[in-house]
């Protein structure tokens, strides 16, 4: 009876113990969260900027492609069910190319999330990896600072290669795996192929006239 | 038993190395050290980690029943862990994409368990913080070593990459050992981490017994020894 007593107030106090460790614990991640998040948000706003420059040249346009902007809704074959924002160049006026992210959801580690630019015609000014969880050493080989197997998406497009040359070699299309990672290279092929099948059948939209009040930004606080 | 501050140190750094000789860690070891400069970030990040767990878990162990100090410990590293990835994403945020999903990995690198239940639950603050840094920077010297062995012999460079560490400032900092190399794949896969890590841990047990010799062929020490202690 004694013993089952002090058993009893050994496991109560044990759950408290572990219960203030679990709040406390919690208490210090939320906390860095909220400290970082805008921080983070604003690393990946740069480093997105960055990258729409590096794949829509300079001579392509002649206007701010960061005020003209339109929020699309989500779709299938942008990988994504929140809207996704599009990034417009013109040229006197006159669209040249679209600059967008999608996400390609088969990776070996997770989403993999693209950014992909399109010249009004349909052709690819580029494709490069914003984000990613891929195994460094393998699967990264689709970052541009690791290899330039992701510049071969340049001036690819539906027709070039048809059909069924959207693949990677080992099914059988035009695409590189790396060694020892088919599973992503095969992602993000899928997923560019499916960006420019949503560029073709949403040109007009992607393009309307309507500017979005502006791009959604790191709260700054 | 000598529990000075500098025995705690040597232990870290060399007699209980947790690459070379406690064998901890391996997953980010083997991983990650494609490179130096990635050896050296994810070297850097479990030190921090380290000092950061085994002060804590030094700070609480006077407060936690042993029957539950386990999952307590896994508490406090995982919360740790998960607030240092947060806070490289935010400050150090090409380092953060270097190191990829091995950043969050470090929650499951034997070593700092390791270290909390060995060593920081039964030891002061200050003991624990100086066995969590030299254990950490021992951690560090072996990760980077191995990954500059494995960027010279797979890519024939050195510090490749170093600006997305160091900033922009540090893109001259590349060595090109070999110009025009093809390049060694062996080494930069999986493998090519295995025979390093091999070769580097002959090189310490060679060096240990190469000391150990030269200690027995001093009589006067062999002699002394025993001596003042009996």
């Amino acid at each position: 009876m004694k013993n089952n007593a002090a058993m009893m107030r050994n496991i109560v106090w044990a759950t408290v113990i572990l219960a203030l460790f679990a709040v406390v614990g919690t208490a210090l991640v939320s906390y860095t969260y909220e400290h970082t998040k805008a921080r983070i948000a604003e690393n990946e706003r740069a480093a997105l900027l960055r990258s729409i420059h590096a794949i829509i040249p300079g001579s392509a346009h002649d206007n701010d492609m960061f005020a003209d902007t339109i929020e699309v809704p989500a779709s299938p074959l942008l990988g994504t069910q929140q809207p996704v924002t599009a990034y417009r160049a013109r040229k006197d006026g006159k669209p040249t190319a679209v600059a967008f992210t999608v996400i390609a959801p088969g990776g070996y580690n997770g989403a993999i999330k693209l950014l992909v630019g399109i010249f009004y015609n349909g052709t690819l000014a580029g494709v490069r990896a914003i984000a990613e969880n891929e195994t460094p050493g393998l699967g990264d080989g689709i970052e541009v600072d690791r290899s330039n197997w992701i510049l071969g998406f340049g001036g690819k497009s539906l027709s070039n290669p048809a059909g069924s040359g959207w693949a990677v070699k080992k099914d059988g299309g035009i695409f590189d795996q790396f060694t020892g990672a088919t599973i992503t290279p095969r992602a993000v092929v899928k997923a560019v192929r499916d960006a420019l099948l949503y560029y073709r059948d949403h040109r007009a939209a992607l393009f309307a006239s309507k500017t979005a009040p502006s791009a959604p930004t790191g709260t700054s606080h | 038993m000598d529990t000075s501050i500098g025995k705690v140190a040597m232990d870290g750094l060399w007699h209980n190395n947790t690459a070379l000789v406690q064998l901890l860690g391996l997953c980010p070891l083997l991983a990650v050290t494609t490179s130096t400069v990635n050896g050296l970030g994810m070297g850097l990040a479990t030190t921090v980690v380290l000092i950061m767990s085994n002060v804590t878990v030094s700070l609480i162990r006077n407060v936690v029943r042993s029957e539950i100090r386990i999952p307590v410990f896994v508490l406090v590293i995982a919360s740790i862990v998960t607030a240092v990835q947060l806070a490289m994403n935010a400050y150090f945020h090409g380092l953060y994409n270097v190191l990829g999903i091995f950043v969050p990995l470090i929650v499951t690198n034997c070593s700092i368990i390791g270290r909390a239940e060995a060593f920081a639950s039964k030891n002061n603050p200050v003991r624990s913080f100086v066995d969590g840094l030299t254990i950490g920077l021992g951690f560090t010297i072996v990760l980077t070593v191995l990954g500059s062995m494995r960027e010279a012999i797979g890519a024939g460079t050195l510090f490749s990459k170093a600006y997305l560490m160091f900033g922009e400032a540090a893109r001259g900092l590349t060595i090109t050992l070999i110009h025009n190399y093809d390049g060694f794949l062996l080494a930069i896969l999986p493998p090519g981490a295995f025979l390093g890590l091999g070769l580097l841990i002959a090189l310490k047990n060679l060096f240990d017994r190469r000391a150990a010799r030269r200690v027995a062929e001093r009589p006067e020490i062999a002699v002394t020894a025993p001596l003042s202690t009996g």
